[in-house]
């Protein structure tokens, strides 16, 4: 996972509320058994103006031009500003690769659905949330100011502006850690806990060994 | 002390370590794997030389993307025509054989839906944690289990440590009191919950479904309210363990053997929140009140009763709702004021998930017996949920029943609920589904779902159009094409 510490990043809107993992990738792109190349296939149905397939070279597809990432304006942009609960719908992590192959690193929203938070982090992604009307705030700015940019301080937890304000961000120890440092949690669980899991395992076991099969399967 | 909830004790029983800022590793006991979310977990293993912590915690089977025609079924994984389909479901073979995981096989009697195959085959217990690479997991906690779904990266984490990491939830309660109308079924309920929470009004909270409504159903019922407490925002969903539970797990391939049978039922008596218990958030509903719902929009919140219209967009008390609203009426194609029953169908969807168990079929063909599907429906299809729904549904003659009427019958997977397969609407089509998600393209580029029951999916296919299930079939059945109703 690549880390984050602090990235100025151009800044795109997308304005509207209950955005879902469908449509942030759909799920013809879903049958891919990578986990690189989404990017090209972010936001497809409003992205483009036909309908998208795997594999599909999309340099030669129709594109949307009122969809705000088409627009030259936010052309590289890094930050994306969103509304209320962005990413509800399904866990698919490719959602999150195909942001993050897209070139996104930060997403900001008033909230975010439970699993793509997770998933986000798991993937370079910073997400921050703030509250509604610090974010109205922000889509007016965007609006307003062509190459608004915004510089997103992980380590102090803050966001500052063009105009010199200062906007504090939350997020937690853990993940900030494991963001910072770009760390495989895998490798940080096995090498902190595998002591402490196979203490539990035994626990639990003797505890409910109908939770264990231990290859003894009746056939239906 | 105040009591625990149901989710306070299964987190509290499965809770390995917890760091400072309240990051906690939780232990998995059930690992369900399917072909879309697990191939680059898989992969991640092999890249870092990794093998699973716990083979026997791990069941997989393909259910996403597999054809649900006989002709492309019948010959295995060979005969799926689509390329890219074909090779991730032979990579989950490949992948499921190399690690020695158990697979139910694309023509295997047991292979179905994951959230179908887990509490069939006994799977799920009372009392575990169960994951899957699917939000739909919030399924299996209508057994008294924390089952949630996760990202790959979790299925590749759970694969190598049998833990997660994880943060506690809050607690709600949605209480569903009084005795349901005929023919309103658990799948009304639960769009009514969320046309009243809102898609995000459960975040951040494992929901407790509760209330003589919930305890009246059957476990069929609850999976079907469970299953969507992801469309609230919920990971997870929960029903208290009673006896419905407990006989319905009994007897099952994975159920614990008869010499530990007595030992787990004394432990999943427990399996219930304490009388003082305290919830962050209560939310009551009156189950007489709830009338066969409808979903008219692009959110499982765009729901309204079967009797009501199109919302006006100018009614909205936020700008973001009524753009929200504005388009959600621009891709249906619909307009404010319009009545629900006049939304004319092209395709039928009785599967999924969410509804296509044993009682979804039933309760769908005692609706369809004795009629035809109307002639203005292009497709009509019945998806079984499993392999076993089928062979139980044909042996009480359902099939016949839904053949009879027009309906295809087909083989078991999620099939047009997120049409990763052929199944699949075109642009502009509306489609009554039982499935769980009425997503802008969800069931195929440009389709418009509607979500409803499968007792009101079977009266639309009658109809042509959205209509009351309760006034249908007080109607006498025709013996010819319905005409007129």
């Amino acid at each position: 996972m690549k880390s984050f510490v602090r990235q100025k990043g151009l800044v795109a809107p997308l304005d509207r509320a209950n955005v879902d993992t469908d449509l942030i990738i759909p799920k013809q792109f879903l049958k891919s058994i990578k986990r690189t190349g989404f990017g090209p296939n972010l936001f497809d149905e409003l992205r483009y103006l036909d309908e998208g397939y795997p594999g599909q070279d999309c340099a030669n597809r129709p594109i949307n031009p009122e969809f705000v990432l088409n627009q030259p304006r936010y052309e590289g942009a890094s930050v994306l500003l969103a509304r209320k609960n962005f990413g509800c719908g399904s866990s698919r992590e490719h959602a999150p690769w195909a942001l993050e192959d897209f070139g996104f690193r930060v997403i900001i929203a008033p909230s975010f659905a439970d699993i793509f938070f997770n998933n986000a982090f798991k993937n370079g992604l910073l997400l921050i949330q703030l509250d509604e009307a610090t974010v109205d705030q922000l889509f007016d700015a965007v609006d307003k100011t062509p190459g608004y940019r915004l510089d997103v301080d992980l380590v102090n937890q803050q966001i500052l502006t063009p105009e010199g304000e200062s906007i504090a961000f939350e997020v937690d120890a853990f993940r900030k850690y494991c963001l910072e440092n770009g760390l495989d949690d895998i490798g940080l669980t096995l090498t902190d806990n595998s002591e402490a899991i196979r203490e539990f395992e035994t626990r639990h076991r003797a505890a409910q060994p109908w939770l264990f099969r231990d290859g003894a399967v009746r056939q239906a | 002390m105040a009591g625990q909830t149901l989710y306070d004790k299964l987190w509290a029983s499965h809770l390995v370590s917890s760091r400072d800022d309240g990051t906690s590793l939780i232990y998995i006991d059930r690992h369900l794997l399917h072909e879309v979310t697990s191939p680059q977990a898989f992969e991640g293993l092999r890249l870092a030389d990794r093998r699973p912590w716990r083979i026997d915690a791990n069941i997989a089977t393909a259910d996403h993307n597999v054809p649900t025609s006989l002709k492309e079924r019948s010959a295995g994984i060979a005969g799926i025509e689509d390329n890219v389909s074909r090779i991730q479901v032979q990579t989950l073979d490949d992948n499921t054989t190399s690690f020695g995981i158990e697979t139910f096989g694309i023509n295997d009697v047991r292979q179905g839906i994951v959230h179908i195959i887990g509490p069939e085959q006994g799977a799920t217990l009372p009392g575990m944690t169960v994951v899957c690479g699917d939000s739909h997991t919030a399924t299996h906690g209508a057994f008294g289990a924390l089952a949630h779904g996760i990202g790959t990266s979790e299925v590749e984490h759970v694969l190598a440590t049998q833990c997660l990491i994880q943060r506690k939830m809050k607690n709600m309660q949605v209480r569903v009191e009084g005795q349901l109308g005929p023919h309103v079924t658990a799948k009304d309920i639960v769009l009514a919950i969320i046309g009243r929470i809102g898609t995000a009004g459960g975040t951040g909270y494992a929901i407790e479904f509760a209330g003589s409504a919930i305890r009246d159903l059957s476990m069929e019922g609850r999976m079907t309210i469970c299953n969507m407490a992801i469309e609230a925002g919920a990971r997870v969903g929960l029903v208290a363990v009673d006896q419905t539970t407990i006989d319905y797990v009994k007897g099952r391939p994975f159920a614990p053997t008869p010499e530990q049978w007595d030992a787990a039922v004394e432990n999943w008596r427990s399996l219930v929140s304490d009388d003082d218990a305290v919830f962050d958030k209560v939310v009551t509903l009156d189950a007489a009140a709830i009338e066969p719902q409808v979903s008219w929009g692009t959110s499982p919140e765009m729901v309204v009763g079967i009797h009501d219209s199109v919302p006006d967009p100018a009614q909205a008390t936020d700008d973001t709702t009524r753009r929200g609203i504005t388009r959600a009426l621009e891709y249906m194609g619909l307009h404010a004021g319009q009545k629900m029953t006049d939304i004319q169908l092209d395709r039928v969807f009785i599967g999924s998930c969410t509804n296509a168990r044993i009682e979804d079929l039933r309760a769908a063909a005692a609706v369809v017996e004795g009629r035809q599907v109307a002639g203005s429906i292009k497709q009509a299809m019945v998806v079984p949920g499993s392999g076993l729904v089928k062979r139980q549904a044909e042996q009480e003659g359902l099939d016949q029943v839904f053949r009879d009427a027009g309906f295809e019958w087909r083989e078991a997977g999620c099939s047009m609920c997120l049409a990763m397969n052929a199944d699949k609407l075109g642009a502009g089509e509306h489609c009554a589904s039982t499935s769980n998600r009425n997503f802008e393209g969800r069931q195929g580029y440009g389709g418009r779902t509607h979500l409803v029951s499968p007792a009101m999916a079977a009266a639309a296919a009658i109809a042509g159009h959205f209509v009351d299930v309760r006034e249908f079939v007080g109607t006498p059945a025709p013996t010819r094409r319905a005409v007129g109703l």
